[in-house]
């Protein structure tokens, strides 16, 4: 372990680790942009300088190590003062067209620009640079007009996926973040699972689907419904609607990480085809015995008008089908009826199924698609 | 699941996803396409791989995306796994890299199981495999010679006639390295759906009640019985692929599906719609009208994940709440309200009537008190409380009671069943093999941007933009031969239909083989899949059968 100072609090952390991780877990705000806790360190914007007693410049915290007696300090007029340089600069190639944008809240970088008091429209770039809205991805939003060459982009694409898509290019003032050799990101083997997004400060990288959504009335945590895996996901819900998916930096399994089904493959909850009365065929209503289509005729063509669809009340419906299942097993025998549960629906859900198959009907005809 | 339960008494994956991607030596990757089919892990894979320079061997007939971070791919003609990994325990044997400590004092079986392996010398498991001698012995010295190895498959291993056994050979491999139970090791099937442990360990099959406690056991049955205040029955019930033909000859009078699509989804759809066709009613309940909706009589309006709560168990049997975040969709119910509201009316209206016990009831004011019945029959989940996983506590089963804190690696210092067994497996071929009419095999499966049937994907604009149609991919090699350029329509039939779709010239595929998937109903790959079975376990042999290719 090793004791250091941080603005005049006595902090013992295992060698190895840097100033800034040394100082939040102590409690200390530094300011970051091109730093996150599950990326490798960059020191590429200097935001997070602090004062090291004895070194004659401010050093940026988040590559700096620990060493026994270090003594730290994180505030003082000389820190704010480049601070607030350092956010002036990036500004001045930063450029915000004025559309509504898809981020959850406002972005890191703008709580900073606000916080050191510094006015957009005074500090930004005269123009913009390039094209808004420069990526045909359909569920990824780029506008490298708001990008300030932190690279948590790449890193993510690098470090998290896997993927590589992201990459600097030119040189100089004409730096700047590009997929692949300067292609689509789709052409430079995206597979759209969105982390670029997640780790995006300053809305650079956005969520296509959730532009002017503005922000949630409420935020859910929960468990992704499409793969075994398991991700923890954050649904952001306003109006009793799903606007978009976000990471949950505490997800037991899966981190900020999540794949592009996860992310963006979210409004089929919406889609107007979803069933949202029970409907019963006409001859169950009118006490009909079903009628028979025609040998090989698939019966969703059949067109005899009692085998049309009827919405109905959930109090019809239960009854029918109540009256349908205990037929069969009145008259057949509880092994006439077959039960097929859902690997979509919740344990609590399944055990129900099990326990309906079983002590309700009688059988043990039931199962899922586990072998499907 | 049946195989490991064989081998080791319980089926189900032994090791976590981050154990095995954070101590995994080695790793071997059989069947799983697993940066498409379980993305957020397979990223995880490839991070070991540059991080932690893990070495990776991929078997799989396609070059699928895992194996550019491979250290060695094998490319195996489908179905001859059991020959592979017969091989490669050969050359383990012969180099005497097995654990004998591990053989002698937690397996049984060894010498039954060795006298089938020494049928399989390098020469003939690459006659079998197509898989050259020298990569042989290159991928047995990588997973004999870096230890802890985890084993990682999914429906490529399981989806054939022979998908116990590959399993239980799979378990022999691990037993034969002694790496079972520790961690960075273990048998570690993918479950593909979110919940596919769950509905197991909830009792969604014939055979077992919650727990896989066993349908024909005698004192298991009573124990249900005085729980539920109803006689059950004994005899095991049909599975999914029985219930099908079942319904087809008149046999099944009554089918209650929910949130499935067999259509979709089991193989051989034709004699699916006809199976469904000919059932007396069918009642189901879903989301969406899916093609199986076209058969119904009765469609009940159940809910999306984000309008419930509850919980699913993934993959690595880590139990986790689903909250619900907005209400159900119009008129939509809660799935448990409607199950639970069918099963009160046919209690009152029917003849078989239940009497006064413990957990008889089915009034429930929430799914917390539904979990708080799972637990009090089920062993694995006793102590399993939605309580608990909302004050966040990681629960992985088995959970023997409220204060244990569940079971992150299976199989540690003793087996479920005691002693592992070595089981020996004889290697069969496919049962339907190209001939002069139909030459090629086709192999089926998933895409990153859909999933399953795609009933949920094909609803989702975002992924409908990145991949809108059905892709059948298509050798350079076979191209060429058919006259086939990449924008071109081919039209693939098998004995039992056929589909067409366009084509993508990839060399993912070897030649001889085309790969379809079964997301769009217009070009199901399941339009053309076999209906043969595994005799143990009814799985379908979804990965092999013969087809014919024309340029369209």
């Amino acid at each position: 372990m090793v004791n250091i100072t941080i603005n005049g609090n006595a902090i013992q952390v295992p060698s190895g680790t840097t100033v800034l991780r040394a100082a939040e877990q102590a409690g200390i705000t530094i300011p970051t942009l091109c730093d996150h806790p599950d990326l490798h360190p960059f020191g590429g914007c200097r935001l997070c300088v602090v004062e090291v007693q004895g070194a004659r410049l401010p050093m940026a915290s988040c590559t700096l190590p620990v060493n026994e007696g270090m003594v730290v300090t994180t505030e003082s007029p000389a820190l704010t003062k480049s601070r607030r340089t350092i956010l002036e600069l990036l500004m001045s190639n930063y450029y915000d067209s004025g559309y509504k944008d898809g981020q959850k809240e406002t972005t890191q970088f703008m709580r900073w620009v606000k916080h050191y008091g510094i006015s957009v429209k005074k500090a930004q770039a005269p123009a913009p640079r390039y094209p808004v809205n420069s990526d045909p991805n359909p569920v990824i939003w780029v506008d490298m007009n708001k990008c300030i060459l932190c690279t948590r982009c790449v890193r993510a694409c690098a470090e998290i996926q896997g993927r590589f898509v992201w990459s600097q290019g030119g040189r100089g003032f004409n730096t700047r973040i590009v997929a692949g050799a300067e292609t689509t990101m789709l052409e430079a083997r995206c597979e759209t699972c969105g982390a670029c997004v997640a780790f995006c400060p300053t809305g650079a990288l956005d969520n296509r689907l959730s532009m002017g959504a503005g922000k949630p009335s409420t935020v859910v945590t929960t468990t992704c419904a499409y793969c075994g895996v398991g991700c923890q996901i954050d649904l952001n819900v306003k109006d009793n609607h799903i606007i978009r998916v976000t990471s949950n930096p505490d997800a037991s399994v899966n981190g900020m990480a999540m794949c592009v089904k996860g992310r963006y493959g979210y409004d089929y909850v919406h889609h107007p085809e979803r069933l949202s009365k029970p409907q019963v065929r006409r001859y169950l209503l009118k006490g009909e015995p079903k009628p028979k289509a025609s040998a090989g005729a698939n019966p969703g063509e059949n067109s005899d008008p009692l085998w049309d669809w009827v919405e109905t009340d959930w109090d019809t419906a239960l009854r029918i089908t109540a009256e349908k299942i205990a037929q069969a097993r009145d008259q057949h025998g509880a092994d006439s009826v077959g039960v097929l549960t859902s690997a979509k629906c919740t344990n609590e859900v399944n055990y129900l199924m099990n326990k309906f198959t079983r002590q309700v009907v009688g059988t043990n005809n039931i199962d899922h698609c586990a072998r499907l | 699941m049946a195989g490991l339960a064989t081998s080791f008494g319980s089926g189900a994956m032994s090791n976590s996803m981050d154990d095995v991607a954070e101590n995994a030596a080695s790793m071997l990757i059989i069947g799983s396409n697993t940066t498409e089919q379980h993305p957020v892990f397979g990223a995880r894979i490839r991070q070991a791989v540059l991080r932690r320079g893990m070495k990776l061997v991929v078997a799989d007939p396609r070059a699928i995306d895992i194996t550019e971070f491979a250290t060695l791919h094998l490319r195996q003609k489908s179905g001859s796994d059991i020959a592979l990994l017969n091989g490669l325990m050969y050359i383990i044997l012969e180099k005497g890299w097995e654990d004998k400590e591990f053989i002698q004092t937690r397996t049984e079986g060894f010498e039954d199981f060795k006298a089938t392996v020494m049928q399989y010398p390098p020469e003939k498991a690459a006659e079998i495999t197509g898989i050259p001698v020298a990569k042989l012995y290159e991928a047995a010295e990588i997973l004999a010679t870096n230890k802890p190895m985890a084993v990682v498959w999914a429906m490529g291993i399981t989806q054939h006639i022979v998908g116990v056994r590959n399993v239980m050979d799979l378990a022999n491999l691990q037993m034969l390295l002694g790496n079972m139970g520790v961690p960075g090791g273990g048998v570690n099937p993918l479950r593909g759906q979110n919940n596919v442990q769950g509905a197991c360990d909830m009792g969604g099959l014939p055979n077992v009640y919650p727990g896989y406690q066993a349908v024909p056991l005698e004192a298991v049955r009573q124990k249900f019985e005085a729980a539920w205040g109803v006689p059950l029955s004994p005899q095991v019930g049909m599975v999914l692929t029985e219930m099908m033909p079942a319904a087809g000859e008149g046999k099944i009078k009554a089918l209650y599906i929910v949130g499935e699509n067999p259509v979709m989804s089991d193989p051989d759809s034709n004699h699916i719609r006809h199976c469904l066709q000919s059932c007396d009613f069918l009642v189901l309940q879903e989301i969406f009208p899916s093609e199986t909706a076209a058969y119904a009589d009765v469609l009940l309006a159940g809910v999306s994940f984000a309008e419930t709560t509850g919980t699913f168990t993934n993959t690595e049997r880590r139990v986790q709440m689903v909250h619900q975040a907005i209400s159900p969709q119009g008129e939509a119910r809660e799935d448990w309200q409607i199950t639970a509201e069918l099963a009160k009316r046919i209690l009152e209206i029917g003849e078989r009537k239940v009497a006064a016990a413990p957990l008889s009831g089915w009034e429930y004011a929430n799914t917390a008190q539904i979990m708080a019945e799972v637990a009090a029959v089920t062993p694995s989940y006793a102590g399993v409380s939605h309580e608990r996983l909302e004050r966040g506590d990681h629960l992985q089963w088995p959970v023997k009671d409220a204060s244990h804190p569940g079971t992150p690696i299976l199989h540690v210092g003793q087996f479920s069943r005691g002693v592992g067994k070595f089981m020996p497996i004889e290697y069969v071929s496919p049962p339907e093999l190209p001939n002069d009419e139909y030459p090629m095999i086709l192999n089926t499966g998933r895409v990153l941007y859909h999933w399953h049937g795609g009933e949920m994907t094909r609803r989702a604009s975002g992924l409908m933009e990145i991949y809108g149609q059905a892709l059948i991919e298509v050798n350079p090699d076979d191209a060429v031969h058919m006259g086939l350029d990449n924008t071109a329509r081919v039209r693939v039939t098998s004995r039992r239909g056929s589909i067409e779709a366009e084509a993508w010239v990839t060399d993912r595929v070897p030649p001889g083989m085309v790969y379809a998937n079964f997301h769009f109903p217009e070009a199901s790959a399941n339009e053309l899949t076999i209906a043969a079975l595994d005799p143990t376990c009814k799985i379908p042999g979804y990965k092999v059968c013969a087809v014919k290719v024309e340029v369209v």
